[in-house]
This record gives C-alpha cells, sequence and structure tokens, in this order.
C-alpha cells in the first residue's frame, strides 16, 4: 500500500489532471466493449462471452488497414465494420442455434470461439507483440491542462466515446428502429407477430455490439500494444463495468465505466498491488448492497 | 397406529431397503474402482499413467463437487476454482511455515475451507441465477488478486516455490510416487463415494427439488437459504481436497490455481460429461485431459481443436457425454419394450 503517493496525488493539480484523463480512457474504452454486451444482453438475453474477440479483431483490422493506406480515418472504418460484419455472420450461423437452450450452452458456445478466435489472430498476424504506432496526425505537442499532460489523442478517443454514448442513447429511446429494438427486447413473440423480423433484429443487435467493440479495439491500437488474448482482460473488466452499472442499462455501463476508469487510474497510485483486488471489491459491494445494479431494473 | 400410518409404513419400507441395496452397490462399485486403480503400479511401470490419473483425481474431485452447486442445486458458480486454489495454497503454507504431519495440515484445509467458504456462501447464496455467478466471479478474483500481491506470504506471481515437504506418516510416504497415486485414488474414491451419499440422502433430493422450484421448496417449510449454504461449503470443502492433491501432486501451489480459468474449466468438464448423471463430470475430466494432452503434442494452435471440439458438444450433441449415452440407452431400451 502506498497511500501517501495516492494523497500527494490528490493534492496536486497537475497529477490530479493526469490520472483523470488515464481513468477517463480507460473508462470511456471499457463503456464502448461494455455497452455492446449489455446491449446484446438486454435484447438477445445472451451473454456474450466472446465480445473480448471483438475488441481484439478491431485492434488487429485496424493496424492492417492502417499499415496498408496509412489512413487513420480508413483505420477506425475497418475496425468496426470489419467486427460488425463479423458479429452478423457470428450472430447468425451459430450463436441463433442456441437461443432457446440453457445459459451453460451459450456460454460453452462463446468459450469455443474465443479458443478459436485467439488462435486465429495466432496464425494471420503471428504471436508477438503488434504495435500500430501512433498516427502522425495526433504526434504533436500534448496538451497541459493546470500543469497536467494531455496527448490530444486522449480527447479525441473520449469524445468518440462519449459520440457514441449519445448518439446511441438517442437512437434507442427517439428513432423507430430503437424504439422497435426495445420492444423485441420486451417482447420478441409479439413484435415478430407484428410483422417484423426478429431474426434481423438480433443480428442487428449483435452486429452493433460486435462494432462497438471493434470501434474500441480500434481506438485503443494507437495505445496499447496487440496481442492475441488481449479481449480477455477487456471482456472480464467490461462485465464488471455491465454488473456494476445494471445489466441492459446504458446509462449504467457508461456510469460504471467511469467508476472502473477512475478506480483503476487512481488505485494504481495507492494500491499498485492490489488495483484489480479493488475493482473486484467494488464489484462485490455493489452486488451485495444492490443485486441488480446501480442502474439495473429489478428482473421481472 | 392410524390406518393411514399403518399403510405408509409399508409402502415406506421396500424405498428404504431399496436405499440401502443401493449404498451397498456404491460402496461394491467404489471397492472395485479403488482396487482396479490402485492395483495399475503392478501392471505397467508408466510414471505418464499414473501422473494421468492423478491429475484426473485432483480435477474430477473438483469437477464432481461442482456438480454439486450445477447440476444438483442449480448454482451456476464461475468461482469455485477458488476453493481449489485455497485448498492448494493453504495446505503447501501449513506444510511449509508449520512442518505438521499431513493428515493435520488436510484437516486445518479443510476447516479453513470451510469457515472461508460459509462467509462467502453467506453472502453469495441470496443471489439468483446470473448475479450469483457473477459475484462467485468476483470473489474468486478478489482471492486471485489477494494471491498475488500478499507476495511475502504467497510468493505473489512465482507461486509456492521450494516445494511442499512431504514426511512420511503412518507408513505412507507421499514422496514416493506409488504411494502418492495410490492415495490420490483413495481420496478420488473416498470423495466420490461421499458426494454420492449427499447427493442420494433425502438432502441430495431437497437439493434438487430448490433447483426444480425453490418457491415450492420454500412453500414446503424447507430453508432454502441454508440448503444452499451447506451444499456450497460441501462442494467447497472436495474442491479444496482436489486442490490438495493438486498441492501434494505439483509440490506447490501457483496463482493459476486460484484464477477463474480453472472454474470455467470446471463448467466445461461438467458440461463435456453431463450434469445429469453422477459420473458425468468424472467422464468430462478425463475426455479433457485426455483431448489437452494428445492436442499440445500434435499442434501449437489447441485453441482451434479443443474450441471445435466444444462446438461439436455444445451444437452437435446439445448435452454432455454421459448425458447423451443415458438417454441413447433409455431409448433403445425404450424402443425393445415396445416391440
Amino acid at each position: 500500500m502506498d497511500l501517501d503517493a495516492l494523497a500527494g496525488c490528490l493534492a496536486s493539480s497537475a497529477c490530479l489532471v493526469t490520472q483523470t484523463t488515464s481513468g477517463l480512457i480507460i473508462g470511456m474504452l471499457l463503456f464502448l466493449v461494455a455497452v455492446g454486451l449489455t446491449l446484446i444482453f438486454g435484447v438477445l438475453k445472451v451473454v456474450n462471452f466472446s465480445h473480448g474477440a471483438f475488441y481484439m479483431f478491431g485492434a488487429y483490422f485496424a493496424m492492417t488497414a492502417y499499415q496498408l493506406t496509412g489512413s487513420f480515418a480508413l483505420a477506425m472504418l475497418a475496425g468496426a465494420a470489419g467486427t460488425a460484419i463479423l458479429g452478423l455472420i457470428f450472430e447468425r450461423v451459430f450463436m441463433s442455434r442456441v437461443y432457446g437452450a440453457d445459459v451453460l450452452m451459450q456460454l460453452l458456445v462463446c468459450y469455443a470461439f474465443v479458443l478459436i478466435f485467439d488462435d486465429v489472430v495466432r496464425i494471420i498476424w503471428g504471436p508477438e507483440f503488434k504495435s500500430m504506432g501512433m498516427p502522425s496526425a495526433f504526434q504533436v505537442m500534448p496538451l497541459f491542462i493546470a500543469g497536467g499532460v494531455v496527448p490530444p489523442y486522449y480527447l479525441l478517443l473520449i469524445g468518440v466515446a462519449l459520440l457514441a454514448a449519445v448518439v446511441l442513447g438517442i437512437g434507442l429511446s427517439r428513432s423507430r428502429i430503437g424504439k422497435v429494438i426495445r420492444a423485441a427486447a420486451h417482447n420478441p413473440g409479439m413484435v415478430s407477430a407484428l410483422g417484423i423480423n426478429t431474426g434481423l433484429i438480433y443480428g442487428g443487435v449483435f452486429a452493433l455490439g460486435g462494432m462497438l467493440a471493434g470501434l474500441a479495439g480500434a481506438l485503443a491500437a494507437p495505445v496499447r500494444s496487440l496481442t492475441p488474448g488481449m479481449g480477455f482482460s477487456v471482456l472480464i473488466e467490461s462485465f464488471i463495468v455491465t454488473v456494476i452499472g445494471g445489466m441492459g442499462s446504458i446509462l449504467g455501463a457508461l456510469i460504471g465505466a467511469l467508476l472502473l476508469g477512475l478506480i483503476r487510474s487512481f488505485g494504481s497510485l495507492g494500491f499498485p498491488l492490489f488495483t484489480e483486488g479493488l475493482m473486484y471489491l467494488f464489484m462485490v459491494i455493489v452486488l451485495v448492497s444492490k443485486p441488480t445494479g446501480l442502474f439495473g431494473r429489478e428482473a421481472a | 397406529m392410524t390406518e393411514l400410518e399403518a399403510g405408509r409404513a409399508e409402502t415406506l419400507a421396500p424405498v428404504r431397503s431399496g436405499a440401502v441395496l443401493r449404498r451397498y452397490r456404491d460402496v461394491l462399485i467404489a471397492l472395485i474402482a479403488l482396487a482396479v486403480l490402485a492395483s495399475l503400479p503392478l501392471f505397467t511401470g508408466s510414471k505418464a499413467l499414473l501422473d494421468f490419473v492423478i491429475r484426473c483425481s485432483a480435477y474430477g474431485l473438483f469437477a464432481t463437487s461442482l456438480n454439486l452447486l450445477v447440476g444438483y442445486t442449480g448454482l451456476t458458480s464461475f468461482g469455485h476454482g477458488m476453493f481449489f486454489g485455497l485448498g492448494a495454497y493453504s495446505f503447501g503454507l501449513i506444510m511449509q511455515k508449520l512442518g505438521v504431519p499431513i493428515p493435520v495440515a488436510f484437516v486445518a484445509t479443510l476447516a479453513i475451507t470451510a469457515i472461508v467458504s460459509a462467509i462467502i456462501g453467506a453472502i453469495c447464496v441470496r443471489l439468483k441465477e446470473i448475479y450469483f455467478a457473477f459475484v462467485t466471479l468476483a470473489f474468486q478474483m478478489l482471492i486471485h488478486s489477494t494471491i498475488l500481491s500478499w507476495a511475502s506470504f504467497t510468493g505473489g506471481d512465482q507461486g509456492l516455490r521450494g516445494g511442499i515437504p512431504r514426511p512420511p506418516f503412518l507408513g505412507i510416504d507421499l514422496a514416493n510416487h506409488v504411494h502418492l497415486y495410490v492415495a490420490s485414488c483413495a481420496l478420488l474414491i473416498l470423495g466420490l463415494l461421499a458426494m454420492r451419499q449427499i447427493a442420494q440422502s433425502p438432502f441430495g433430493y431437497t437439493l434438487r427439488m430448490i433447483r426444480d422450484n425453490a418457491a415450492r421448496a420454500s412453500f414446503l417449510g424447507i430453508d432454502v437459504w441454508r440448503a444452499k449454504l451447506t451444499v456450497f461449503v460441501l462442494a467447497a470443502l472436495f474442491a479444496s481436497m482436489g486442490g490438495m492433491v493438486m498441492a501434494l501432486f505439483v509440490s506447490g501451489a501457483y496463482p493459476e490455481f486460484a484464477y477463474w480459468t480453472i472454474s470455467g474449466e470446471g463448467i466445461f468438464i461438467n458440461m463435456l460429461g453431463g450434469v445429469s448423471t453422477f459420473l458425468g463430470p468424472m467422464v468430462g475430466t478425463v475426455l479433457l485431459l485426455l483431448l489437452n494432452d494428445t492436442v499440445t503434442r500434435f499442434t501449437e494452435y489447441h485453441g482451434i481443436v479443443l474450441g471445435v471440439v466444444i462446438l461439436f458438444f455444445a451444437l452437435g450433441l446439445r448435452k454432455g457425454l454421459l448425458d447423451f449415452a443415458a438417454e441413447w440407452f433409455a431409448q433403445r431400451r425404450d424402443a425393445g419394450e415396445g416391440r
């Protein structure tokens, strides 16, 4: 434990700004992954255990596209679109077969794909650590806010994630498609009887969830190293986020992800070895005091 | 005695003698299995085979105890591996730091496991389904993080090194490979027999009722919370036994023993073998270990092979191997009787 370091940081504005931004980018990346997870769970009632693989593929797709074209925008697009297509195929061909089955069966199918996808990445891109490198457009002087260092790329990352949160939130509550999706989550039989293709909705939601995770991976590619299996720690953390925030709640995912990001960045100062433990402890406390999560509704 | 009670006594009597018969049959099967396993070293000198059986004992105890929760009570624990790790670490630490005889350390570890699992269980079993799964997972990771961060006591990410002392007791020398093998088999068989007794006891049938309809069990006056907590602690004890066998085998304890993947493998083993038969998890254990060993020998991409096999079970058979076989036999028998 190193509480002096934590207290020292809280007293200095420079350190406060630096740690908060690093907490925010961890949180925002987690949010993008977790919101896909929570969306898929809310509509399809499936816990997508292979969600981390989409994050991984997003990062690798972005890296390859960036190396081929040299365009950062195209890299982001490749990460998001590639994983969306992957998600659609995965849902239509495999996941749709186990909807009625036991939860354990669904987990097992996902577990199988975690193993398969990791090896596919190992075959295509090799087992060693890869790095995409910071795009030249962002290789500029970092900003100094109240003495703290903030790289401009961090601001872009936070901005894109916030934009995604707002678009999702408004899209789901206001647009026609959003209403249909919420209706399908509530009562798929009735929606289907009204002449709407629920299979398409399910595939679309899964693709959307995969796309958000892929976008997170693409955004993370310049700042993190790429390795097969990189999706796993992200998956576990985004599970914690959805559980803390409440399964199926977008606002919950946002708040949960930000809380977890801040716990990680400040916890690494005060409890360098027990940072992970802090997250799990927080999850236990939330679950014990409010089993449905901070923003979860009571299960029907 | 009223007529009603007299009638009931008559119908109960044959059932009870049937249960006693079945118990004798189970004991007999266990004794034969133990005799066969224990005589194996007489026929083969293969160290690899004996090692394989020891690993099967450790994982088998763990997986079967998980089935008490998953298959019998309907409690899907994602964190059962924490007790496997706890058993391995407690046993290793007691042997290293205190130097007591092995049976004392064994009992002490079970006592520690009982206390820890009672505390964790009291919190967890209030929750249902997916939330139960996640809290158990969180506790598992909490224990894993504690092991990693408390490096001065547990050795951190290096694990418990320097070997676990294995002083002989009662003429049993666990440093001797054959002795260790026979002891592991005996623990496995005893553990399986005990779990079988639990599963077939009235308490075991109470658990099935809770799985099928907890509300009705509650109406009938059963304290559901207490029954769930009891089976949670019992299952933890057997998982801890598995962990101790593993610690004795590798002469150490590693953080991976407490990592969530152990719990994942346990669930996977259960699905592979089948959860509706008592020996399903045991079959699953042998299958998974065989699969792991052979696949890693032939290809470095064993994830793909393992994944495809899992898909075959999940999408093709849609149930574990022993469940599938049991249903197939039942169908054949029905077809035979129909003719």
